[in-house]
């Protein structure tokens, strides 16, 4: 058995260490150790039950998740809905159920496999957001429908394009330290076929030799191509970056071994990134800042 | 019916439609086959009528749709209703568009061509989509007016520019002219009664 250890921080700036050394790990059983894990944003939750699935996948057996003692951890990954989404896919842990009642959490971790789960996300975030996007954020009111919209379109991406199961969760953190300010991250994984196998048949062909992960990317990201024929088609991804640039947000999207961003001047990361670890399918991390006069 | 346009009225609370068609009570317009599934229905009540179907697609009971939905339910929607092979003739005003739901709406029609007529919960009818500066200007004269005989369009529309804008507007219809009647009438118009 491998042993993978966790950084104390697992989110959307440590995860990719975590994935390319499941990637190393060849067809080894893996036990990943979270024993000095101290927090896990939404990226690093959903990243964590990728590479869980991965490691599952290639080995054969469900690898295990050790966590360390102290609760706090254990306790938010509970109300984050974690040990839920982890149910067949980590073995050798006894995980505590999350208790009823009112949560602080913008969106559990929800797994999107079908229609009704985007209805489902709709509708909790509906009566969720509005506090936090207006009190921690200082968003308008009506950015609650943006923020639905922008939602459904990351879910939708997982139903049209992954053909396989992903998850999406969202909360919001006091970014104090780092950036001054709250900030609201909403992060969307599968394991799917990712942009390069969605848009192959279609495209491929007039990029030639030069079709692969990144100009994948930068098909769907930046020209909005898609793999349906239909001209009305392609508009999500679009529509969610242009949200994203209102607020002033970041909207990273990685597939592969690529990795294609519009960052925003708060953030230090290079707009395109390859010879990443090849992850099989997509994930898209979106970053919404609370809104600062001088971007009003 | 309204005899004097020879157009039959057809009011259509999307809302309802999307309660009924899906088990759970959502109350949002959201993926693309819930999308396709209320288009459907849409385009099945609007066939049933024998006469030129104004449809009033109220949209006040909407307050999240999609760009998926927007896309199917506005765009394809009109598109439909253009083809050669259209399921029956159709016009349509979207009514109680509100703020949230304007962007999803432009932004769909915009990227196929169209233009549609939208009335805002105060009555007011705007154009949206894309349209030419002529087209615009005919819209507006039409609009403000109501009917224009087409004897008379020469003395309203002196440049022949406007009078092709007006008949480019019959075209994608936004304005109509009944057969046998010859009177541009501005969809509020013919909507206005309802």
């Amino acid at each position: 058995m491998r042993v993978i250890d966790l950084p104390a921080t697992l989110d959307f700036q440590t995860y990719d260490a975590l994935f390319a050394e499941v990637m190393q790990s060849g067809g080894d059983k893996l036990l990943f150790d979270g024993r000095h894990l101290r927090f896990l944003g939404p990226n690093g939750m959903v990243g964590l039950l990728a590479s869980g699935s991965v490691a599952r996948d290639r080995s054969g057996e469900k690898p295990i998740l050790e966590l360390g003692a102290a609760g706090d951890v254990t306790s938010y990954l509970g109300r984050m809905g974690f040990f839920q989404a982890a149910d067949g896919i980590f073995a050798g842990t006894s995980f505590p159920r999350r208790s009823p009642g009112p949560s602080d959490v913008l969106l559990e971790i929800t797994p999107i496999t079908r229609n009704s789960d985007v209805h489902d996300v709709v509708d909790r975030v509906q009566k969720r957001a509005g506090t936090i996007l207006a009190n921690s954020l200082g968003y308008p009111p009506t950015s609650v429908v943006q923020f639905s919209v922008i939602l459904s379109e990351v879910c939708q991406n997982i139903l049209e394009h992954a053909d396989a199961p992903g998850w999406v969760a969202a909360q919001s953190y006091n970014w104090s330290k780092r950036l001054g300010r709250h900030v609201v991250i909403i992060s969307v994984a599968d394991l799917g076929r990712g942009f390069r196998g969605s848009l192959s048949d279609e495209h491929s062909a007039r990029f030639a030799d030069r079709w692969g992960d990144v100009t994948a990317l930068e098909a769907a990201f930046i020209h909005g191509l898609t793999r349906f024929p239909d001209s009305g088609r392609g508009q999500g991804i679009q529509q969610i970056r242009k949200q994203v640039r209102r607020w002033a947000g970041l909207i990273s999207i990685r597939s592969g071994t690529a990795r294609i961003a519009d960052v925003p001047e708060w953030f230090d990361a290079p707009p395109l990134e390859e010879g990443l670890a090849d992850f099989p399918g997509t994930q898209i991390n979106i970053v919404l800042p609370a809104r600062v006069d001088s971007e009003t | 019916m309204r005899p004097e346009s020879g157009i039959e009225l057809i009011s259509i609370d999307v809302g309802r439609v999307l309660r009924k068609l899906v088990e759970s009570p959502y109350s949002h317009l959201v993926t693309r086959p819930t999308g396709r599934a209320v288009r459907i229905a849409i385009e099945e009540q609007v066939a049933e009528s024998s006469k030129t179907a104004l449809s009033l697609i109220d949209l006040s009971d909407v307050t999240v749709m999609d760009f998926s939905c927007a896309d199917e339910i506005v765009a394809k929607l009109l598109l439909r209703f253009l083809e050669e092979d259209r399921p029956g003739d159709a016009l349509f005003v979207f009514r109680g568009v509100r703020q949230s739901l304007q962007e999803p709406i432009q932004t769909v029609l915009e990227r196929q061509e169209l233009l549609a007529v939208a009335q805002s919960g105060d009555g007011r009818c705007v154009l949206k989509g894309t349209w030419t500066e002529e087209q615009e200007y005919a819209w507006t004269v039409l609009e403000g007016r109501g009917r224009i005989a087409v004897g008379d369009v020469p003395e309203v529309f002196p440049g022949s520019h406007h009078r092709e804008a007006l008949d480019q507007l019959v075209h994608r219809r936004v304005a109509f002219v009944p057969p046998g009647d010859p009177v541009y009438h501005a969809l509020s118009t013919l909507a206005g009664d309802s």
